[in-house]
């Protein structure tokens, strides 16, 4: 399989100019990967807080419910399955036309469904830190929220940074169904190469071989990022 | 007396958590400038007690009244009185991801509104006060157990409270570093300020309380002056109290 591998992925991705379509595709599946872990996040931290607030009103109450519904119903079906009903369930008439709406979509989709899962990695980071914290922002004055956001949750990120890094990586790879409603990520575009050079080997090993150098240099980044962080612990 | 010398007034104050009653109902008041020592067994209430005063525990039953204002009504907004009640913990709770003068600084510029200068130059100097100037850039982390209660002192100190709240503040700490917290503790009772302490330090109790309480049963048992209440215990339940920690 591996003959004359270099002379074919010259002819492909050189000669055939192939390697602008890979570009282009690295950008949509960035793109994707970027917005949906930053909306997931936010969305995540949100509905963490949701479940763990002390249920002492009919109010907390109802926002862990919605919380709970949201995760179980996100986290029970597959995200292709979301995809699909999202872009011809839900939406096929909104943005009719316009060239970045599969783009958009697959942003919003794998970011609600990302959240689900970031929810609970939150949600055990939060209730990691020791409950004398937030008694201690709370004695100064702080609501619950002010203490949530200023105290609790800055720690509690940084314990769970390994995870949510890991949840990027996982969004990296996950991207890749994207192509299903049309965007022009990695996977996709490499079918496109494939179907033009009638040769799968050369083009889907490229595939694998750049998915794992951007997890390879993602996790590298990480591990300085996270290094920094623990500054404030010896 | 005029009511304005009550800081603090405790109605009926009860509170249970689940099937146990920690506290049947207390009544007593703390007066401006007063230094009051709660002492008792473990698992007397005197902790709670403490912490209801703040409302860190809601009380189930009775009324708390802080500079005239019933706190424990819903109505209440408890973050603003928390503001004039500053409290220090056994575990010293500082925010370990915050310098020292972080620490110190963010209720005052976030809660009160002064400004970073302000509040860092209100932070600097108690820092040197208790002889910390030079750690105000350390992490807690950093520190040692007896530093970090001192930070934990000042920190509650830097939003200018009306009363300290100490919950068994030396009692995490290794032996040799009680001394240097009492002695800020000290200091802060003779410049006046209005201290509410739960310890298990007699001595402390004896040499700088204007009261003290014995809390027992989830009652206060027996109140006087540190004479009265270590010199001549009434109940039969303080003098076996005291017998056993003096």
């Amino acid at each position: 399989m591996f003959d004359n591998f270099f002379e074919i992925f010259y002819d492909i991705f050189i000669k055939g100019k192939a390697y602008k379509l890979m570009l282009d595709g690295l950008v949509y599946t960035l793109v994707i990967a970027v917005f949906a872990v930053l909306l997931g996040i936010i969305l995540g931290a949100l509905l963490a807080v949701c479940k763990v607030i002390p249920q002492k009103n009919i109010i907390a109450k109802f926002f862990n419910s919605v919380a709970n519904v949201y995760i179980t119903v996100f986290r029970g079906t597959p995200v292709m399955v979301q995809l699909l009903l999202f872009y011809y369930g839900i939406f096929p008439r909104v943005m009719r036309g316009y060239e970045y709406k599969a783009l958009i979509i697959a942003i919003l989709v794998f970011g609600l469904n990302s959240a689900a899962y970031v929810a609970e990695i939150i949600r055990s980071g939060i209730l990691s830190i020791d409950k004398g914290q937030m008694e201690a922002g709370r004695s100064l004055g702080f609501t619950y929220s002010q203490t949530m956001m200023k105290i609790i949750l800055p720690q509690a990120i940084k314990n769970i940074l390994p995870a949510l890094g890991n949840e990027f990586i996982v969004m990296i790879k996950e991207t890749s169904v994207a192509g299903f409603i049309t965007v022009f990520d990695l996977t996709r575009a490499t079918r496109s190469i494939v179907a033009d050079y009638y040769n799968p080997f050369v083009p889907y090993f490229t595939l694998a071989v750049v998915y794992l150098v951007l997890v390879m240099v993602f996790t590298y980044f990480l591990n300085i990022f996270e290094r920094r962080l623990r500054k404030s612990d010896h | 007396m005029t009511t304005n010398d009550v800081l603090i007034k405790v109605e009926g104050l009860k509170k249970s958590f689940g099937e146990i009653d920690v506290l049947k109902g207390i009544d007593t008041e703390i007066k401006r400038g007063e230094v009051v020592c709660i002492i008792g067994a473990s698992g007397s209430g005197k902790s709670t007690f403490l912490r209801c005063l703040n409302l860190l525990e809601e009380p189930t039953g009775g009324k708390i009244f802080f500079n005239d204002v019933d706190i424990t009504d819903p109505k209440t907004d408890i973050n603003l009185h928390r503001q004039k009640m500053g409290m220090v913990f056994q575990q010293f709770n500082l925010f370990p991801h915050m310098t020292v003068l972080k620490n110190m600084t963010i209720a005052p510029i976030k809660v009160l509104g002064i400004s970073k200068e302000e509040a860092e130059d209100r932070a600097m100097k108690l820092l040197e006060r208790v002889g910390l100037a030079d750690r105000a850039d350390a992490y807690p982390s950093q520190l040692s157990g007896g530093q970090k209660q001192r930070v934990a002192i000042v920190r509650a100190l830097c939003m200018q409270p009306d009363v300290m709240l100490f919950d068994e503040p030396t009692s995490a700490l290794d032996p040799e570093m009680v001394g240097e917290v009492l002695d800020v503790m000290k200091q802060l009772a003779k410049e006046g300020m209005t201290m509410a302490v739960v310890t298990h330090e007699m001595g402390f109790a004896r040499e700088v309380s204007d009261r003290v309480f014995f809390i027992d049963e989830g009652i206060i048992m027996e109140e006087g002056s540190p004479e009265e209440v270590f010199g001549n215990p009434k109940s039969p339940r303080l003098q076996d109290f005291l017998s056993k920690v003096i």
